[in-house]
């Protein structure tokens, strides 16, 4: 990868509070901020759309940013994360709080299963497995009874949050999904600088001099797997309960690769480069709506200029400009 | 004469058709330091990939510690305590020099898997990850990023991190390639200060390093033991200075 050309410390900047470099924390608070403030001025279900693709950029840029995984399959623990929430949530009445746990612990059941036959790969063979076997996912969610197949599962009521919280108000909704949002954050940040994340940071550096260490490399990418692939699928499942519907569409190679686009735009391997790629994205999906298939084809365009223009993605380059690591 | 830590017996690897190893019998004996020497290509750094596990031998076994390990896999060879180095040098570039140390005190030592604690956890480790940083002469480098020291000090940093999950014994791929005179000399202070209570096998180019540090020497010449034995038994046997001659290292004829 081109970013380790420059052997600049990565623990260098003494770390202060959950890890976060100063700059970082007047980011997150920044961030926190716009959480509060935001839901007053723009449509609450336009934000959640974003918190919650922020929350899926920021899990899948765990792999690729800090393992350096491409994934092309995390739809699938997306997309299954969903169905099992919105079918918990409208067959069994589960609360909504529990019906998103639920969605993410299949997402990272599902991410042990499929990670285990594909961590052993890396590079491109990595990203083909993932991809294979997402696209098998899919084929099981069309064939499959529970998932209601072309139609999905349709008018999911959002029911009540920790048994006290209804959430059919959208305001009610945000909080919950602002609220996982945070903490989905905080864990991905909390894993970076962990005595687990720092295990990684060296994989990701050199391998065999990790291997002769006596690390085990194989056991540490598959549990990052797995907490990437659990907070997709808490992304998924609360996508469910906001829209009030699961469908195929969450579990297609299109949705592996929006997020994969999503977080080269904001910027892989930063910490805000996932949520300003789900700002960005989200933004031109809701604003281009209108023209219909011109989403795809500036989408596309986006892409084009983000790979050619600014390799690392908006948050990188301005971090690369202010050399700070953001 | 002390036992046997670790052993070959017909180690052979064979690159699609070609034998980089040939049969090779290996034996190291407990607190020795053993060299294996050989021209370029001789198939050195394979047997060590083979004996770390990073290569699966062809044919033949590997007994350490009068355990069978050919099978094993090469992240529990180095639990078992046999621990390399790399001919290119490796590091972890991007962490500072404490942090490459600290990584191997923190795998000897647990908590590796704690994905739910601040690294801060870490900061206990720091007190012996300077000491070893001090023992290889490092002090005041431990903030500097790996990738940015000098190449004595990264083969430094690296002896350091090594000795960091204090193995009984240490497999050194020239450690003194590439090295100005005064860092092969601090390389081979450090490598006699540590070697108490400690095998190593080490390939080595340069022969007055070999001669002052090596209490056995084994020379491979396209993949085969060509000879083995002390330093003087060895750089008399014609044969070894017939290979040597026809190869770059002509040194071991005057010696
Ligand atoms: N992965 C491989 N595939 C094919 N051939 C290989 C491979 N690794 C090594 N070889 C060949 O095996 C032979 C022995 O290589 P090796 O690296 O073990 O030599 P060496 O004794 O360490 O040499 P040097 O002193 O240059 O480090 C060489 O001819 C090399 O080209
Ligand atoms: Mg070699």
């Amino acid at each position: 990868m081109s970013a380790s050309a420059t052997p600049v410390a990565l623990g260098a900047a003494r770390p202060g509070l959950f890890g976060f470099t100063r700059a970082q924390a007047v980011g997150f608070l920044l961030m926190l901020a716009a959480i509060v403030v935001l839901p007053h001025v723009l449509y609450p279900i336009f934000l959640m759309r974003i918190l919650t693709a922020a929350l899926f950029a920021c899990a899948f840029n765990l792999m690729i940013g800090y393992v350096g995984l491409l994934s092309f399959g995390h739809a699938a623990f997306y997309g299954m994360g969903a169905y099992v929430c919105a079918w918990t949530l409208k067959f069994w009445h589960l609360d909504a709080a529990a019906a998103i746990l639920l969605g993410g612990l299949t997402g990272g059941l599902l991410g042990l299963a499929l990670g285990y036959l594909a961590i052993r790969r890396s590079g491109i063979y990595f990203a083909m497995i993932t991809l294979a076997l997402a696209q098998m996912v899919y084929f099981f969610c069309l064939e499959a009874p529970f998932t209601g197949g072309e139609d999905g599962i349709q008018q999911v009521p959002r029911g009540t949050a920790f048994g006290i919280f209804p959430l059919h108000q959208d305001m009610a909704m945000y909080w919950l999904v602002a609220g996982i949002f945070i903490a989905g954050f905080l864990l991905i940040h909390r894993v970076i600088h962990s005595p687990f994340g720092q295990v990684l940071k060296a994989i990701r550096e050199n391998e065999p001099r990790a291997t002769s260490l006596g690390y085990r490399t194989m056991h540490y990418k598959l549990i990052a797997f797995v907490i990437s692939t659990f907070l997709s699928g808490i992304a998924g499942a609360t996508t469910s309960v906001v829209f009030g519907i699961a469908t195929l569409d969450g579990v297609t190679s299109a949705r592996s690769g929006d997020v994969v686009l999503t977080t080269l735009v904001g910027g892989l391997g930063t910490v805000f480069g996932p949520v300003v790629g789900a700002i960005v994205t989200t933004s031109m999906e809701n604003y281009l709506a209108q023209f219909g298939s011109w989403v795809t084809v500036t989408q596309g365009a986006v892409f084009v200029v983000c790979v050619l223009a600014f390799r690392r993605g908006i948050v990188g380059e301005i971090a690369a400009k202010l050399r700070l690591s953001l | 004469m002390s036992e046997i830590l670790l052993e070959t017996h017909g180690l052979t690897k064979e690159f699609n058709g070609f034998t980089a190893v040939d049969n090779v019998d290996l034996q190291v004996r407990a607190g020795t330091i053993h060299a294996l020497i050989g021209p370029n290509g001789a198939g050195k750094t394979t047997c060590f990939n083979m004996l770390t596990k990073f290569l699966p031998p062809t044919r033949g076994r590997i007994h350490f510690k009068g355990r069978d390990i050919t099978g094993i896999a090469p992240a529990d060879v180095a639990r078992l305590g046999l621990v390399r180095s790399f001919q290119i040098s490796a590091v972890f570039p991007r962490l500072t020099a404490l942090e490459n140390v600290r990584l191997a005190l923190q795998r000897a030592r647990g908590n590796s898997f704690d994905f739910w604690r601040s690294e801060t956890a870490l900061r206990r480790y720091d007190n012996r990850a300077h000491q070893l940083l001090f023992d290889v002469g490092l002090t005041g480098l431990a903030d500097t990023a790996a990738g940015l020291l000098a190449y004595g000090q990264k083969r430094a940093l690296e002896i350091a991190t090594t000795l960091a999950l204090d193995p009984e014994m240490m497999l050194l791929d020239e450690p003194t390639a590439g090295m100005t005179h005064a860092d092969v000399d601090r390389i081979v202070e450090l490598i006699r200060s540590i070697r108490t209570g400690r095998t190593i096998l080490m390939v080595e180019h340069n022969l007055s390093v070999v001669e002052g540090l090596c209490d056995t020497i084994t020379v491979l010449t396209r993949g085969r033991v060509l000879a083995e034995g002390d330093y003087a038994t060895v750089s008399r046997n014609p044969e070894v200075i017939a290979a040597y001659l026809g190869s770059d290292a002509p040194e071991l004829a005057h010696a």
